[in-house]
């Protein structure tokens, strides 16, 4: 029932959204848990900016309910209540994890996990014996409650108990990681952009193009951002460090909120639909439609239409002449790029190489050019990205 | 030249000082312990202009000392009175009488003291009935004023730009020179051709003065700008550095913000697309010595 969107399907309609042909390409993102471990929790703050201290009016969700991401890619992370039984006949196991990318498996920290560790080795078993490409993140999560070495220990307690549980029923090969989260930090903006990642077939190439301009130019790093999540979908080969992670998505706020505040006046001449106006006609009024319906959660509703009050603004820093420069008194810069309407490009670079500011224009304009080709497989790349300059 | 902040134990005068004026980000107030008694501290602001915050523990074993023995030291010269309420307290018409008390001292002390009330914790009460539950309190409050006397409300919140707002106004009221920095702020507006000039002050970020050509529809703009950028530098500190120099070019407006004279930093907006990037910085350097100078000038006249 799940696929071919029959419509006598007994199940509610706001719950399940029937998924047309086109619909099940898209990579698919299951986020479970036991209740009460933070799961909506994720997904309002890292897709719908809202701010984590409001987090804690979030109702338990009590249905299974379904986001589409208006994101390049078009994830669909599926919200599952913790209190959902496998078994339930509502769910389709077989369907439900044949075309599931990646599982996500969210455990309270703060809590007893002994039971969440037995669903989850019941979930990973049952999901590994239906499709054994699927990868597991386990997220242990509210971890801004513990205490360094505590973290470590709950991590390896975690690890080790599930390592031998899995062990001993002699299942291998399962594509296990973990993940420490909190929703304070940056922490589960950098797991989800782990995720994520492994989800998106033409990683290596993006890795490539990002690697070419670090070796060719002065930036040191740089980071490729959706720009709605601030999840990274690919960086080049160095080293991340945490610090830079979070100026460069704290840069993305920066420039968007005062995006957000200044360019409204102009556009609400040109264009008064706004964004939405500006999406492709494929991801247009199905998917917000889609995720519209597909919570029932009220919280979650005014959360996307918070998002939706927003985008105005994001609409203007989406024209690919954008950009943005912050200087610091290190001697470090930061420069952002509009690579289209859902990716930005943020780098770290040296501030005395804003003497040839030309250049950089000139050459992340070159890189936002192959991305795009890249990034768009109905338009083939007919014509090679130019020669970057030094 | 004083500045009074009085409110109810846990009201959160503390909270909002250390956000403001000591760089805290608003989760990291909850580390914050009762003060006891008075808390004496010097902020200087502009340079030359020093607060005095006398964060007052709000306990009420102290506000009784303050309204009886204490009240000459307390409430003489004092320039502005801020006064917080926590939205949510149980005992209403306690806060009041204590309020009223607050008043009459500071009627008879420094009659001619500006009050800022400030409901404070507003994050806790839905959105929807911000406005109306502003709108009672404020009459409520103003009633309660037996003497003629300068009375503005706010209602704040550590968790959004609510409270950069309250603070911009305070401080606005606590600048000598304000009117001429504004005029001179309008003229170089116009020359340069720009949308909207704001001014911060370097330290808060907390908006001195603006000057705008072009209407712009959000009224909160100034007070979100002080937030974002408040916010921006507190992650730059996180990576011992600090911010310098920010410019945002997109096809429908351009953003500068720099620092400017030695107390403040200048945010200019302009919308044509004629105007090149470097002019524009061109015109912010040129612009530079003359409200130098107004800063020095305001800075030997007190």
């Amino acid at each position: 029932m799940l696929v071919a969107g029959d419509p006598k399907s007994n199940v509610p309609q706001h719950a399940w959204m029937p998924l047309s042909s086109g619909q099940t390409a898209k990579p698919r993102l299951l986020v479970m848990g036991l209740r009460r471990s933070g799961k909506s929790s994720i997904l309002n703050v890292v897709f719908n900016k809202m701010s984590p201290n409001e987090t804690l009016f979030l109702e338990s969700t009590s249905i299974m309910s379904r986001n589409d991401i208006l994101s390049f890619l078009d994830f669909q992370l599926w919200d599952f209540p913790g209190n959902l039984e496998l078994g339930d006949s509502t769910v389709d196991p077989g369907l439900l994890f044949q075309q599931c990318g990646a599982l996500v498996f969210v455990i309270d920290a703060q809590d007893e996990y002994i039971g969440a560790l037995r669903r989850l080795y019941e979930v990973i078993i049952l999901a590994h014996r239906l499709n054994s490409t699927i990868t597991f993140e386990v997220f242990i999560h509210k971890i801004d409650g513990l205490s360094d070495e505590h973290k470590i220990d709950t991590q390896r307690d975690i690890y080790q108990r599930l390592h031998d549980e899995l062990a001993e029923s002699n299942v291998h090969d399962v594509h296990l990681s973990f993940h420490l989260t909190s929703i304070y930090d940056h922490s589960i903006f950098e797991a989800f952009s782990k995720v994520i990642q492994k989800l998106i077939p033409q990683l290596p190439t993006l890795e490539n193009l990002l690697n070419m301009l670090c070796s060719n130019t002065n930036v040191e790093k740089v980071f490729l951002f959706d720009t709605a999540s601030k999840i990274y979908i690919a960086t080049d080969s160095s080293p991340v460090d945490m610090q830079s992670y979070e100026l460069c998505s704290d840069m993305i706020d920066v420039v968007m909120d005062i995006s957000s505040i200044y360019a409204r006046t102009q556009h609400a001449k040109a264009t008064p639909s706004g964004y939405l106006s500006l999406q492709p006609p494929s991801t247009n009024g199905g998917s917000s439609n889609g995720r519209a319906q597909a919570s029932s959660n009220a919280a979650v509703l005014e959360a996307a239409a918070n998002g939706m009050a927003r985008d105005p603004g994001l609409a203007i820093v989406e024209d690919d002449e954008s950009h943005a420069t912050i200087r610091l008194n290190n001697g470090q810069a930061l420069y952002l790029r509009q690579v289209n309407q859902h990716l930005v490009l943020v780098s770290l670079l040296r501030d005395d190489s804003f003497e040839r500011q030309g250049l950089i224009h000139y050459n992340f304009g070159c890189i936002s050019e192959a991305l795009n080709m890249v990034l768009m497989p109905e338009s083939p790349a007919t014509a090679a990205p130019h020669q970057l300059h030094i | 030249m004083g500045v009074l902040l009085m409110g109810k134990s846990g009201s959160g005068k503390t909270s909002m000082r250390s956000i403001i004026f000591a760089n805290y980000i608003a989760r990291d107030t909850r580390r914050l312990g009762a003060t006891i008694d008075v808390e004496h501290s010097h902020v200087r602001f502009l340079g030359n202009l020093v607060l005095n915050l006398w964060d007052c523990g709000g306990q009420e074993v102290f506000m009784e000392n303050y309204i009886s023995s204490q009240r000459d030291q307390i409430f003489r010269n004092v320039e502005v009175l801020i006064y917080v309420f926590d939205v949510e307290s149980r005992d209403m018409e306690r806060d009041m009488h204590y309020f009223q008390s607050v008043l009459e001292s500071i009627g008879q002390h420094s009659p001619k003291a500006k009050i800022f009330c400030l409901v404070h914790k507003m994050d806790l009460i839905p959105d929807g009935q911000r406005g109306q539950l502003m709108l009672e309190r404020e009459a409520d409050l103003k009633r309660r004023a037996t003497t003629p006397m300068a009375m503005t409300v706010f209602g704040t919140s550590i968790w959004d730009e609510t409270l950069y707002k309250a603070w911009s106004a305070i401080v606005h009221s606590l600048i000598p020179n304000v009117r001429m920095l504004e005029s001179h702020l309008g003229v170089f507006c116009a020359e340069a051709g720009a949308d909207e000039v704001i001014l911060f002050e370097r330290t808060t970020f907390l908006v001195i003065s603006h000057a705008t050509s072009h209407a712009q529809t959000d009224p909160h703009r100034f007070e979100k700008v002080s937030n974002i950028i408040k916010q921006f530098k507190l992650s730059c500190s996180k990576s011992q550095a600090q911010f310098q120099t920010m410019e945002i070019c997109t096809p429908t407006f351009s953003a500068f913000i720099q620092g400017f004279t030695p107390n403040t930093y200048a945010m200019v907006v302009h919308s044509d697309r004629d105007i090149q990037p470097g002019i524009m910085i061109i015109n912010i350097n040129r612009a530079r010595p003359s409200f130098e100078n107004i800063e020095r000038e305001s800075a030997t006249a007190n």
